[in-house]
C-alpha cells in the first residue's frame, strides 16, 4: 500500500480489505482447523415434544446426558419487562424434548467419524406428546403448552397505544389493511456453528475456540452456568464464516465443551454439519403481522393498528430473549412515516420448533414488508402512484419523534425515494408495462423505503427491559516502538472488514498507512471487553470508540512531538509516519515518537510512559435510511419470478470504505432476495422439519440475484462521532418489501394479492389458479389468467 | 455428515466388478460411479452401504460408441462429456442441450449418465431422456448380461428393474433421423436444481407433419415416462401454437402428479402443462 499523500484522507476510500489475502489464499484460520484429543457428536430429539423414557447407549461408550450435567445451570435469559415469563434450556434435555434438534446426549470418541457412528447406535425412546408448531396456531385455548412456566405459550407481551389514538382513528377517511405472513428461515452462514475447548494444564485454563460473534459474553455466560472463575476461560472468536446474527446467540453446545474440558482436563470439539445448523442452529422470522392503517382524505396516514405475533421456537435465546422479535417488531414498525398514532400488541408465541435468534434485519424485514405492502395497497385505494404515497407520508423533518417515541436523527427519506425513482423513470416503465402486458408477459415494480436503527448504546437494551444491555463498546489503541499501532476491540467483526475500516480511521488520526495497523479482536486475553458484532453497530460503536482513542493517541504524540521539534502543538501534523511542524522541514518519525514516549518519558514534562490509550463509546444510535426498488417478471403458468433490476438508494451517513459499504448492501440484497422468493424453513403438523438439507432450504445463488444499481446519499449523523450510521442489514430490511410489492403489482391486473414470504412459485400460482377458468393457458391469451 | 464405515473395492475390470458386487450384494453393496447422488445420500446416513464397488479404474466403462444405429454410453462416461454434441445426429445435440440443465459444473464433471439410470431420480434429466428415447440398458453380474427397456427400468422412486447384484454397464440410445426435431424444457425453484417438472419432446418432422412423436414427462410422477395421450394429440398434426397447447393440456391432464408439502397435484400439473409446451415451442 502506498503512503498518504499529503492532505488526503484514508476515511472515504475503497481501499482493499486488509483481512482478504489470507482468507482468499486459504490461510484464514477457523474453528474447525483446530485439531482435538476427543470429537462430540450429538444426539437431537426427532420429534418435536415428548418425554424422554430412556436413552439407550452402546456398551463402552461415551454418552453424556442431562443426568451428568446436574452442576451445570440452564441457559435462562431474563427480560425485566413485558410481561416476560422466564424459561430455562438445559444444556442437553432433561426429562423433555420441545423441538427436532433439540440436544438429548453428547457422544464424545476419538474422530468425528467415531462419534457420528455412536451417535448413530444410540437408541432413544420417547414418548411423544402434541405438538404445537405454527405461533397463531399455539395461542388456542387448547393448544398443547410448550413450558409449564408459559401459560397459554405467550412468553413476552408488549403493548403501545398513543393519547387520543381513539379520536384519531375515529377521524380516519379510509382503512386499509394488511395480513402479513413471513415464514421462517435460516440464516445460513457459510460456516456453521463449531467449538473447541482445551484444558491448559499449567494454568488450569479452558480455552474455548468457537464460531461467535460475541467471545467476550460467551465467556461470561459459559462461566457463569457452569459455575466457574471467568478470568479462567478464555474464548476465541478466530475467522469466523459469516454470522448474521445467528452467532451471537449462546449455543448450548459450546457450554458442553467447555465442562467436558474441564471435566476431562483434555480437548474437546465439534463441528456442526449443515443438517444440525438447518434444525438446530436458530431459526428467525416467522412472523404473523397483521395491519391497519387510518387514512385522511389526502392519503396521509394518521393512525396505524398492528397485531404481531412471532413464533420465537421452543426456548428464549441468549443474550437478546425471545422478547427480541416481537418487541424490536413494535418500536420500530413506524419507521420512517410521519404519523402521531400507533397501536400495537406483540406477542412473542412458544412453540415446538427450532429457538428463534436474531437475523440480520431482526423483526424490521417483516415490519418493512408490512409497512411497504401497506402503502402500495393505499396507492392504489386513493388512485395516487407508489411513489407519490410515500412522498406524502414520508418524515421530513429531524430530529423526528415517531409514534413510538424514538428519536429519528437527520435522514433522506424523502430523497432516497426521489434518487431511485429518477433513476428507474417510472413513466417510463409504466409504458414498458403496459407493452409487455399486451404480449402476455407481466412486469412489476416495487418500492420499499425503510429506515435502519443502527449503533444504538446502552439506552435501547435498558428501554427493552433486558438483564444484559450489550451497548457500549473500548477501544484499546497502542503505538509500539517500532512506530506499528495496534487497536484492540471489543468488537467482533466476522466478515464486515472492520480490520480495514478501523484501521482507516486510526490512520487519518495518527498520519500513518492504514497497513500499519493491525485490529486485534475476537481473543477475549487480547482485546479489551466488548460485546462483540451484531445489530449494524460495531461501525458507529467500536469505529467511535476506535476514533476517541486514536484522537487521545494523536494529542499525546503532538505533545510529545511540541517538545522534541520545540513547536506548538497545533502547528505539527502528523502525516506519512511522520510529526512535522508545518512550513518547515523540521520533523520526527511516529516511531521515535513511541520509542521516547516508552523509555525516556521522563525527559519530558507532563508526558506518563507508554502510548497506549483508550476509548469508550455508547452512543444513543442512529438511523440510516435508504429505498430499495425492485423490478420483476412473473411467469403466470408457473408462478416464477425473475427479478430484473434492483435499485439502491441509501444513506448511511459519512462512509468508511465505499466497497465495504458497497458489499454489505449486496450480501444483504441477496439474503433478502432469499427471504423474498426462495428461503423457507418447513415443519410438517407434527413438528418435523422438512428442510433439512440445502436440497430443500434453498438460498439464493449467484444467478438468482441481479446486478444492482447502488446510490448513495450521505446525512451524517450527529448522533455518531465518525458521522457514520451503521448499514449491515439495511439490504435484508428493504428487499424482501420490494421484491412483494413488486410481485403485486406484476399481478394487478389478475386481482391477485400475495401477502405471504417467501412468495414461492407454488403460492403464486395457487393464488391465480383459484381465479381461473378451466384452462389458465387460454385463458392468458385473453387477458385471464 | 460422515457416511457409516463400509468397504471400498476397486476392481480393474468389469468382470471383476460384477464378480465383487455378486459377493457383496447381500451386505448392502453398491456400486459407486460419479458419486454424486450416493456420496450425499450416505453423509445424511440415509444409504449405509456396507460395501461400496467403486468402478472408476475400469477402462472399459469409459467407453462412448456408436454403430451408426446405436449410440453406446459406457458407465463411466460422465455428464460433461455431452456438453457438445458425441455424435454428428440430431441425437448428439439433443444431449447437449440436455446436459447443460444438469445441476452445475462441477457436478457435470464427475456425475455419470449411467448412475443418474441407476439412481433412477423421478426429476433426472438423463431418466428423462432414456425414457422419452425408448433406451435400452444393459445389466451385468455374475449371472451373465441382459437388456432391459427403459419403459421396464424405471419402476418408482428411486427403484429400477436392476436386481441387487447388477451393474448398469451400458445404455444404448438409438441415433435419430435426420429430420427429428426436438425440444427441451425444465422448471426448477432455481438454476441447477431438480426438476419439479421437465419435458422432451422429439418427433420427425415429414411433410410438414409430426411423426414417430415422443414425449417425455419427467420430475411429475415416481418415474418419467412417454405420455401416449399427448403424443395421439400431435401425431399428423402440423406443428403449431393450438396443437401443442393441446398436447400440453392432455399431458396434464393424464399425469398421476406426485404431491408434497410444498407442491400440490394441481401445481404439478401446471408445471406439466407449462414445460410440455416450452418444449413443444422450442423443437418447432
Amino acid at each position: 500500500m502506498s503512503t498518504q499523500s499529503k492532505g488526503m484522507s484514508w476515511v472515504g476510500r475503497s481501499i482493499r480489505r486488509l483481512e482478504d489475502p489470507a482468507l482468499v489464499t486459504g490461510r484464514g484460520y477457523f474453528t474447525g482447523d483446530l485439531a482435538a484429543a476427543h470429537w462430540v457428536r450429538f444426539v437431537r430429539s426427532p420429534v418435536a415434544a415428548g418425554r424422554i423414557v430412556k436413552i439407550g447407549a452402546p456398551e463402552s461408550a461415551m454418552v453424556i446426558t442431562a443426568a451428568n450435567l446436574a452442576s451445570v445451570k440452564p441457559i435462562a435469559p431474563l427480560l425485566h419487562k413485558f410481561n416476560y415469563k422466564p424459561v430455562a434450556q438445559p444444556i442437553l434435555a432433561d426429562g423433555v424434548v420441545r423441538f427436532v434438534g433439540e440436544p438429548v446426549a453428547a457422544v464424545v470418541a476419538a474422530s468425528e467419524q467415531e462419534a457420528e457412528d455412536i451417535a448413530d447406535a444410540v437408541v432413544l425412546t420417547i414418548d411423544e406428546t402434541a405438538a404445537i408448531v405454527d405461533g397463531r396456531a399455539a395461542l388456542a385455548a387448547d393448544a398443547p403448552q410448550v413450558h409449564a412456566t408459559v401459560p397459554g405459550n405467550v412468553i413476552v407481551e408488549g403493548a403501545h397505544k398513543t393519547d387520543g389514538f381513539d379520536a384519531a382513528w375515529a377521524r380516519a377517511h379510509r382503512i386499509v389493511t394488511v395480513e402479513a405472513r413471513s415464514h421462517r428461515q435460516n440464516a445460513t452462514p457459510m460456516e456453521p456453528r463449531g467449538g473447541h475447548a482445551a484444558y491448559d494444564a499449567a494454568s488450569g485454563r479452558i480455552t474455548l475456540t468457537c464460531a461467535t460473534q460475541m467471545p467476550h459474553l460467551m465467556r461470561t455466560a459459559i462461566a457463569d452456568l457452569i459455575g466457574m472463575a471467568e478470568s479462567d476461560l478464555r474464548v476465541i472468536a478466530p475467522d469466523v464464516g459469516g454470522g448474521f446474527g445467528q452467532k451471537m446467540s449462546l449455543a448450548a453446545e459450546y457450554v458442553l465443551l467447555v465442562w467436558l474440558a474441564r471435566q476431562y482436563k483434555s480437548s474437546f470439539a465439534w463441528r456442526e454439519d449443515r443438517r444440525e445448523n438447518l434444525i438446530a442452529g436458530f431459526h428467525a422470522r416467522d412472523q404473523y403481522l397483521t395491519l391497519a392503517g387510518a387514512f385522511d382524505a389526502d392519503a396521509k396516514l394518521i393512525a396505524l393498528k398492528a397485531d404481531i405475533i412471532a413464533n420465537v421456537g421452543a426456548y428464549s435465546c441468549f443474550p437478546t430473549t425471545a422478547g427480541i422479535e416481537p418487541l424490536m417488531a413494535m418500536a420500530e414498525l413506524p419507521g420512517p412515516y410521519d404519523f402521531r398514532h400507533y397501536e400495537c400488541r406483540a406477542r412473542g408465541v412458544v412453540t415446538n420448533t427450532c429457538t428463534i435468534a436474531p437475523y440480520r434485519g431482526v423483526s424490521r424485514p417483516v415490519n418493512a414488508f408490512g409497512l411497504e405492502r401497506l402503502m402500495d395497497k393505499a396507492a392504489a385505494a386513493f388512485g395516487l402512484d407508489v411513489v407519490e404515497i410515500r412522498r406524502r407520508n414520508l418524515v421530513d423533518r429531524f430530529p423526528y419523534t415517531t409514534a413510538y417515541g424514538l428519536e429519528l436523527d437527520e435522514a433522506s427519506y424523502r430523497q432516497t425515494l426521489d434518487v431511485v425513482a429518477k433513476a428507474i423513470d417510472l413513466p417510463a416503465f409504466r409504458a414498458r408495462q403496459s407493452e409487455a402486458r399486451a404480449q402476455g408477459r407481466h412486469l412489476g415494480i416495487g418500492f420499499a423505503t425503510f429506515c435502519e436503527r443502527t449503533g444504538y448504546g446502552t439506552a435501547t437494551f435498558v428501554e427493552r427491559g433486558m438483564a444484559i444491555t450489550p451497548g457500549w463498546e473500548t477501544v484499546v489503541v497502542s503505538v509500539d516502538q517500532s512506530g506499528l499501532v495496534e487497536a484492540r476491540i471489543g468488537a467482533s467483526p466476522h466478515g464486515q472488514g472492520l480490520r480495514t475500516t478501523l484501521a482507516q480511521i486510526v490512520a487519518d488520526e495518527l498520519g500513518i498507512s492504514p497497513d500499519m495497523i493491525k485490529v486485534v479482536h475476537g481473543d477475549t486475553d487480547r482485546a479489551p471487553y466488548g460485546w462483540g458484532t451484531f445489530a449494524s453497530r460495531s461501525l458507529v460503536i467500536s469505529g467511535g470508540a476506535t476514533l476517541i482513542a486514536a484522537r487521545k493517541v494523536r494529542t499525546k504524540l503532538l505533545k510529545l512531538a511540541s517538545h522534541i521539534l520545540e513547536a506548538a502543538p497545533h502547528d505539527i501534523v502528523l502525516e506519512d509516519g511522520t510529526a512535522k511542524v508545518i512550513g518547515t522541514d523540521r520533523s520526527v518519525p511516529i516511531a521515535t515518537l513511541a520509542h521516547e514516549a516508552h523509555t525516556q518519558s521522563h525527559l519530558y514534562d507532563g508526558i506518563e510512559p507508554g502510548l497506549t490509550d483508550e476509548g469508550f463509546y455508547d452512543p444513543p444510535g442512529t438511523f440510516s435510511n435508504a429505498c430499495h426498488v425492485a423490478i420483476v417478471e412473473v411467469d403466470i403458468e408457473t408462478g416464477q419470478v425473475k427479478i430484473e433490476k434492483f435499485l439502491v438508494a441509501e444513506d448511511a451517513g459519512r462512509i468508511i470504505n465505499p466497497m465495504i459499504a458497497d458489499g454489505q448492501v449486496h450480501g444483504g440484497v441477496a439474503q433478502g432476495i432469499g427471504n423474498a422468493l426462495l428461503e423457507e424453513i418447513i415443519y410438517d403438523d407434527t413438528g418435523t422439519i422438512l428442510t433439512a438439507s440445502l436440497a430443500d432450504y434453498l438460498p439464493p445463488t449467484a444467478r438468482d440475484v441481479p446486478e444492482i444499481d447502488m446510490h448513495h446519499l450521505t446525512t451524517p449523523s450527529p448522533n455518531s462521532v465518525t458521522e457514520a450510521k451503521g448499514l449491515g442489514e439495511g439490504g435484508t430490511i428493504g428487499a424482501p418489501a420490494a421484491v412483494i410489492n413488486a410481485i403485486n403489482d406484476a399481478l394487478v391486473a389478475f386481482g391477485v394479492t400475495i401477502d405471504e414470504i417467501p412468495a414461492t412459485p407454488q403460492r403464486i400460482r395457487a393464488a391465480l389458479r383459484n381465479l381461473s377458468s378451466p384452462s389458465p393457458l387460454w385463458g392468458a391469451e385473453k387477458g385471464g389468467v | 455428515m460422515k457416511p457409516a464405515p463400509f468397504i471400498r473395492h476397486v476392481p480393474k475390470t468389469l468382470d471383476e466388478a460384477v464378480r465383487i458386487l455378486g459377493a457383496v450384494a447381500a451386505e448392502e453393496g453398491r456400486v459407486l460411479a460419479g458419486g454424486q447422488s450416493l456420496v450425499p445420500i450416505m453423509a445424511f446416513r440415509l444409504a449405509k452401504p456396507a460395501h461400496l464397488v467403486d468402478i472408476n479404474e475400469i477402462a472399459e466403462l469409459g467407453r462412448m460408441s456408436n454403430d451408426g444405429k446405436m449410440l453406446r454410453i459406457g458407465a463411466l462416461v460422465r455428464h460433461a462429456a455431452f456438453h457438445k454434441p458425441v455424435v454428428d445426429n440430431p441425437l448428439g445435440h439433443l444431449l447437449a442441450a440436455v446436459a447443460r440443465a444438469i445441476a452445475h459444473y462441477p457436478i457435470r464433471l464427475r456425475g455419470t449418465f449411467c448412475g443418474s439410470l441407476a439412481h433412477a431420480d423421478p426429476s433426472a434429466e438423463w431418466c428423462l431422456v432414456a425414457a422419452t428415447l425408448d433406451a435400452t440398458l444393459v445389466a451385468h453380474s455374475t449371472r451373465g448380461a441382459r437388456t432391459i427397456a427403459a419403459r421396464d427400468f424405471f419402476q418408482g422412486i428411486m427403484t429400477t428393474a436392476l436386481a441387487e447384484d447388477e451393474l448398469l454397464a451400458e445404455v444404448r440410445l438409438p441415433l435419430l433421423a435426420p429430420d427429428t426435431r426436438f425440444g427441451f424444457n425444465k422448471f426448477s425453484r432455481r438454476a441447477g436444481d431438480f426438476a419439479m417438472s421437465a419435458a422432451l419432446a422429439v418427433y420427425r418432422l415429414q411433410d410438414g407433419k409430426m411423426t414417430d412423436v415422443h414425449l417425455g414427462v419427467g420430475g411429475a410422477e415416481p418415474s418419467p415416462r412417454r405420455i401416449p395421450e399427448a403424443e395421439a394429440v400431435l401425431a399428423g398434426q402440423a406443428p403449431g401454437d393450438t396443437v401443442f397447447r393441446a398436447a400440453a393440456e392432455a399431458a396434464a391432464q393424464a399425469v398421476e402428479a406426485m404431491e408434497d408439502h410444498q407442491t400440490s397435484a394441481d401445481y404439478r400439473r401446471d408445471l406439466v402443462r407449462a414445460v410440455v409446451r416450452r418444449a413443444l415451442e422450442q423443437s418447432a
